[in-house]
């Protein structure tokens, strides 16, 4: 994974609660085997309309959400299926934020391994950003705040092991890995565990 | 040593490396279940680093999501979706002989649902972790077992290392006590419950459903009730292990045998959380007050029982999801025209869920208009439901009887409702375009569903079950 250090875009917002992953990525499109290519399924049923073309009422079809890189949304999104393919569809579509007061467990981690940021923030804070889309947000990993245009900024904590993985790009498998023979201890007493029983 | 909640004694045997402020816990996982889904991206990330699955011995690997649940043709030839669904069955076939893995393919006797197969072949068993890319994973719960959904990525590194970074998640346990009403089940339960929690309500927790009327239900109830914690945010659900638990598992293909079996018992028992235990969050439940209840909008959590008023929509949200069902604020959802109903999924496809749709059902047809899949969970729930005549019930009634899958519970398969179509169904989850696109959909037990096959519109079973007793 590349680092990410600070994402800046003006704010899209997706003022519904409950935004759920088949929603994000409907599930007649998880029969890939691959990871890349999802952008242009990103929220598919919702985007376009039934001759293909785009639906204005979507809201990251207005021209001002055009090129946004940060989605503001309502609360507990991403709940619902395990699929990884929803921050997948997310990245390649261009989105490298998602703040919101409550984000469903299974996509907050999926997403943070991924790079995209899913950051929770208080609930009044949260109803403001909805309020106002098209703000000019600052996200910075390594400072655990937003900044917004008047120089306000508003807090948020990332579990310290993912910020630390999103700050340094830090392969998690790696350092899984490096703890081989910890797992092989392990696996050893449970064993011996199991046949002195 | 202080009382332990049955999820601390789980978390506590399976710790490699304990969390550090800095640092998740290193978390070992005994069970790994795997689907075609969410596994080909994982394999691929383990053969661009020339790594080898560390424990295929504890991997379990089926075919469910893309499967066609129409048989093959007189050629051969399975009717997939579409080229995409077979080539994803293909390379879970390809993945499974190139890393050594155990998959219960097209050619298995025990092929099925996942999340229907682990505890039906006794590779779930209390006192474990188990993961799997899919987030009802926590259907395994109901053996007093860990076990939740992750995301590819992690399915990758359970492949390598047999270990996951987690979190300690926090604790809620839901007392559910009184007894359940005659007609009334699991799934009823399951539904009152989210809607009381709400479709966040256990997010960041993992649930212990504990009391009374919990310890009465059979273990197929128990899987239902574990199976929809996700639907309420909560990862995991956990269901202590006991008689029940062990009667239903012992002599099952993958259960210990002979002096190991004692040993286990011995083991399991000690599982249950000690008097005194705390959780982080406690709610109690009235199981007498439960009655058949379903979904009137676009998530789980938005169920009551079928007989109340819908509520009026609180916010701009809540209009567009009764919009989308077009359910009417202020009448119930017992009479609403069906046009499709759906037995099946890793919620309601097992042979005791088969039988309450067929008590309902036998003698009767399905109403005129009305199409119904019956899609039982697993080849040996196929078996045995054709053993005892089910598949027959549901034929003569006008039923499609279907080989098994995940089929229109995810809808990936082909099988899907068309745009606009009410879906009586008992899966999992209601959200716009889960079971098609335009779909709607309304969650319900298999005796509701059966009753509103019958009927043509959403119909409580009693009508049918006290009619069937008289």
């Amino acid at each position: 994974m590349k680092p990410v250090t600070r994402i800046q875009s003006r704010s899209a917002v997706l003022p519904d609660e409950n935004i759920d992953t088949d929603r994000i990525i409907p599930a007649r499109f998880l029969t890939t085997t691959e990871r890349a290519g999802l952008g242009k399924l990103c929220f598919n049923d919702w985007r376009y309309q039934a001759d293909g073309s785009d639906n204005p009422a979507f809201p990251l079809n207005k021209p001002e959400a055009r090129g946004c890189s940060i989605i503001v949304a309502g609360r507990n999104f991403g709940c619902g299926s395990s699929r990884e393919h929803a921050p997948w569809a997310l990245l390649d579509y261009g989105i490298r934020a998602v703040i919101c007061s409550e984000i469903a467990d299974i996509f907050r981690n999926n997403s943070l391994k991924n790079g995209l940021l899913a950051i929770v923030i208080d609930e009044a804070e949260h109803r403001w950003l909805l309020q106002h889309p098209g703000v000019e947000l600052i996200v910075d990993v390594r400072e655990q705040h937003i900044t917004l245009p008047d120089g306000g900024r508003i807090g948020f904590q990332l579990e310290p092991f993912a910020r630390h993985c999103l700050l340094n790009g830090v392969d998690q498998l790696g350092y899984l890995l490096q703890h081989n023979d910890a797992i092989s201890h392990y696996e050893q007493l449970t064993q011996a565990r199991k046949e002195a029983a | 040593m202080n009382p332990r909640n049955l999820f601390q004694k789980l978390w506590d045997a399976h710790v490699v490396a304990p969390e550090t402020t800095d640092t998740p816990a290193i978390l070992y996982i005994d069970l790994h279940l795997v689907h075609e889904v969410t596994s080909p991206q994982a394999f691929s990330e383990l053969r661009e680093r020339g790594l080898a699955v560390r424990r295929p011995d504890r991997m379990l690997a089926t075919l469910d999501h893309s499967t066609p649940t129409l048989a093959a043709g007189a050629d051969g030839e399975r009717p997939y979706a579409n080229a995409e669904a077979k080539a994803q069955v293909a390379q879970l076939e390809a993945n499974c002989r190139e890393f050594g893995v155990a998959l219960h393919g097209w050619d298995s006797s025990d092929r099925g649902i996942v999340h229907v197969i682990g505890p039906e072949l006794g590779a779930t068993q209390p006192g474990m972790t188990i993961v799997c890319g899919d987030s009802h994973t926590s259907t395994h719960g109901a053996f007093g077992a860990l076990a939740f959904g992750i995301g590819t990525t992690e399915v990758g590194h359970v492949m390598a290392t047999q270990c996951l970074l987690q979190r300690k998640p926090k604790t809620l346990a839901i007392h559910v006590d009184g007894e359940l009403p005659q007609g009334v089940g699991a799934k009823d339960l399951i539904l009152h419950i989210i809607g009381e929690i709400g479709v966040d309500g256990g997010t960041g927790h993992v649930i212990e459903y504990r009391g009374s009327a919990i310890e009465a239900l059979s273990m197929d109830e128990r899987m239902t009730v574990c199976n929809m914690s996700i639907e309420a945010g909560a990862r995991a659900g956990l269901i202590a292990p006991d008689e029940t638990t062990f009667a239903w598992l012992k002599g099952r293909p993958h259960a210990p045998q002979g002096a190991a079996w004692d040993e286990a018992i011995t083991r399991w028992r000690a599982l249950r959380s000690d008097p005194g235990a705390s959780y982080d969050r406690q709610v109690h439940i009235d199981a007498s007050k439960v009655r058949p209840t379903v979904t009137f909008g676009t998530h789980p959590g938005m169920a009551i029982a079928m007989d109340t008023p819908v509520p009026a929509a609180r916010n701009a949200q809540e209009k567009r999801a009764l919009d989308y069902m077009r359910s009417k604020p202020g009448q119930p959802m017992r009479g609403t025209p069906v046009d499709v109903v759906f037995i099946g999924s890793c919620t309601n496809s097992r042979l005791s869920d088969l039988r309450e749709a067929a008590n309902v059902m036998r003698g009767r047809r399905v109403a005129q208009g009305v199409r119904m899949l019956v899609v039982p969970g697993s080849e040996a729930v196929r078996r045995d439901a054709e053993r005892e005549g089910l598949h027959q019930v549901f034929t003569e009634a006008g039923a499609e009887w279907r080989i098994p899958g995940c089929s229109m519970c995810i809808a990936m398969n082909g099988d899907m409702a068309q745009p606009g179509q009410l879906v009586v169904s008992t899966s999992n989850r209601n959200f716009e375009g889960r079971q098609g696109k335009g779909a709607r959909t309304v969650l319900a037990s298999p005796a509701t569903a059966a009753a509103s096959a019958l009927t043509g519109v959403i119909t409580d079973p009693r009508e049918f079950l006290t009619e069937a007793a008289a």
